[in-house]
């Protein structure tokens, strides 16, 4: 059986040439080469430029061996840049996850009228363009005359010798992370909104008749059935959130004081003061971390696509 | 005993009727504090967009005082220098421009621009990822697991990775290839069309095609098999009646790099200067830091950007979740 199987394809595969239409390569290779374009090639040329300085009068890289590597780690620019990038990114994981599962609850209460249109409502803020929110609360956090500011005010949470944009800088992180919550929070409640739905309602049921009070039917059944789901919007969170940059750009330039500014923006910076060997070392550190950092999740959480 | 028996049923539905009206306030009540929760929250993420759109109706002092007046007879003073491009400083008068400031407001040649970008670069995107999708889905072949890891990872990568070799990739081609082709100095790759066409498909090509193949994966494999029984090639089987079924997964897709490819800002940032620009490059244009920032203007240009893609969400909000999470959560 298994002779003749083998024997029938290889037979297959001697008569079926490999571009025709009964193989998978000719359905593949338009996406593969743009994608090959896009990834592969970027990742090269970083390595060769990285060990090259740019030279602006001759207009032309010239061996700089090791010391673009060697500098950004000395860049206190930079090692600012990626602790920011981190901190930010975990708390702000952990404000939009905590938030996005209570406003998911709220909305998957049983008795809720109108449901649709709140949710409409409620989805709008994560398609507006990240720079048009980004232009949106700087006004609403504007020192003087912002809704967001005066309310921040008002709850004694900011002063106004420090507001959210400009003073030292204190605050400008929170700045962000409200632009950032406003705009995630529903994509997170959305995605875990659709896996309690797919909770049976048996297990729900049987609780209840068990005497199980609301939190205990929600830690012990809902958060366990929600876990795959919680670790795809998890994966998705994390991996915008190591890109960030809309929102610094505009809102605030990375700054003042460079205490806003995320790896990416810095990346920007350096790319447009032409320091692009810099640039690409920044991009294969990203690279790999990034690489990393979700592979090993997904491979951890057996995430499936 | 009849008698009793008859009272004891009436006084038994008796209770029943009680306790049924109870249950009934008791849903009655939950039904007021669930609505009232859910509106409240869905009210404060809707507050920025609403209280945006009234600045784009005010004048100016009105917008930039605390406490703020909140309702004032519209003007549409502000989509007239956004949209129809006449000069703000023609109504200073109304009051409606404070500053006076020289400016580009006119969104219109940017609007234009992200609407032909958004449309071809979908077209493009779904056209090859549609046959990509389906080869994923139904072939198998040597390191089929690892190619899919492969198109995740590209959309897992931050566009920083890309921003230096694009951008060289760009302004070498144009100088090397293209202009002694078509002459010096035109913009073909670097803040040309065509280039920042390219960079849209690119970044949608995972998302549309890991989404299809999900769509893929949902219809039965004996429908390929049952053309091909018939005569169908491969091909055929795929063009005539495979991606029929897939249709709705079609517009998904569709619409969803749409929006991504409506949004991007940071590539096509990098690949652009002045000759090319979308509405995002546009919104990075403005001067938010400045005293006299024209807030109505700006207001004006996020509503007219904001229109599109909220027709276009509802529109595709069944296969939100789905679409959002590249096939992974089937919402």
């Amino acid at each position: 059986m298994n002779v003749s199987k083998t024997q029938a394809q290889t037979r297959l595969h001697r008569t079926i040439p490999w571009w025709s239409p009964e193989r998978p390569f000719i359905w593949l290779v338009p996406v593969i080469f743009l994608l090959f374009v896009y990834s592969i090639y970027p990742f090269v040329f970083n390595i060769v430029i990285s060990f090259q300085k740019f030279d602006a009068m001759a207009k032309a890289f010239k061996w700089n061996f090791p010391n673009n590597w060697v500098n950004l780690f000395t860049n206190d620019d930079f090692l600012k840049s990626f602790r920011i990038t981190f901190t930010y990114g975990s708390i702000a994981l952990v404000v939009e996850l905590i938030l996005g599962m209570l406003v998911a609850l709220a909305f998957d209460a049983p008795r809720v009228k109108l449901r649709g249109l709140w949710q409409s409502l409620f989805i709008l803020p994560m398609v507006v363009p990240p720079v048009i929110s980004g232009l949106m609360f700087r006004f609403l956090q504007n020192a003087e005359y912002g809704i967001i500011s005066n309310l921040l005010y008002a709850t004694g949470i900011v002063s106004i010798a420090e507001p959210l944009i400009g003073g030292t800088g204190k605050n400008v992180l929170l700045a962000i992370l409200i632009a950032d919550v406003w705009q995630w929070t529903p994509f997170v409640a959305l995605i875990i909104l659709a896996g309690l739905k797919a909770i049976p309602p048996e297990p729900l049921e049987a609780a209840e008749v068990d005497g199980a009070n609301k939190w205990q039917q929600f830690w012990n059944i809902k958060l366990p059935m929600l876990r795959s789901v919680l670790t795809i919007v998890v994966l998705f969170r994390i991996v915008d959130l190591l890109r960030l940059f809309d929102y610094v750009s505009i809102m605030t330039s990375g700054g003042p004081g460079g205490n806003s500014e995320t790896v990416s923006h810095f990346a920007y910076r350096m790319h447009k003061s032409i320091e692009w060997g810099t640039v690409a070392v920044v991009g294969i550190v990203v690279l790999i971390l990034s690489t990393l950092v979700t592979n090993l999740y997904i491979k951890f959480f057996k995430v499936r696509f | 005993m009849a008698a009793t028996q008859v009272s004891s049923t009436s006084t038994r539905t008796e209770a029943g009727k009680k306790s049924a009206e109870a249950t009934r306030a008791k849903h009655a009540r939950e039904a007021v504090v669930q609505t009232g929760i859910a509106a409240v929250i869905a009210l404060i993420f809707f507050f920025p967009i609403f209280y945006w759109f009234l600045v784009s109706v005010k004048p100016l002092t009105y917008t930039m005082s605390w406490p703020p007046v909140w309702l004032s007879a519209p003007i549409f003073d502000w989509y007239q220098v956004v949209v129809l491009g006449v000069d703000p400083n023609v109504n200073a008068q109304s009051g409606a421009v404070f500053n006076g400031a020289a400016g580009n407001y006119y969104v219109i040649p940017y609007l234009r621009n992200s609407i032909v970008i958004g449309i071809l670069s979908t077209g493009i995107a779904v056209l090859l990822s549609t046959p990509a999708a389906y080869a994923l889905s139904r072939f198998t072949f040597k390191r089929r697991s690892n190619l899919i890891t492969w198109i995740l990872s590209t959309r897992m990568m931050p566009p920083v990775v890309a921003i230096f070799p694009m951008y060289w990739l760009y302004t070498q081609a144009d100088q090397k290839v293209f202009w002694p082709l078509f002459g010096s100095g035109t913009n073909i790759l670097y803040d040309g069309l065509i280039g920042v066409l390219l960079i849209h498909v690119v970044i949608n090509l995972p998302l549309t095609t890991l989404l299809l193949k999900s769509f893929f994966d949902d219809i039965p494999i004996d429908l390929d098999e049952a053309a091909m029984v018939d005569g169908c090639t491969r091909w055929q089987a795929f063009s005539k009646v495979i991606w029929h079924y897939a249709l709705p997964g079609l517009g998904s897709a569709g619409i969803l790099a749409f929006i991504a490819s409506w949004n991007e800002f940071l590539l096509t940032l990098t690949v652009t200067r002045t000759q090319f620009g979308t509405v995002p490059i546009f919104g990075s244009t403005f001067d938010v830091s400045a005293a006299g920032t024209e807030w109505g203007a700006l207001a004006a240009v996020s509503i007219t950007a904001m229109v599109p893609v909220f027709i276009f969400v509802l529109i595709v909000q069944r296969n939100l979740v789905r679409g959002m999470t590249m096939g992974a959560v089937k919402g």
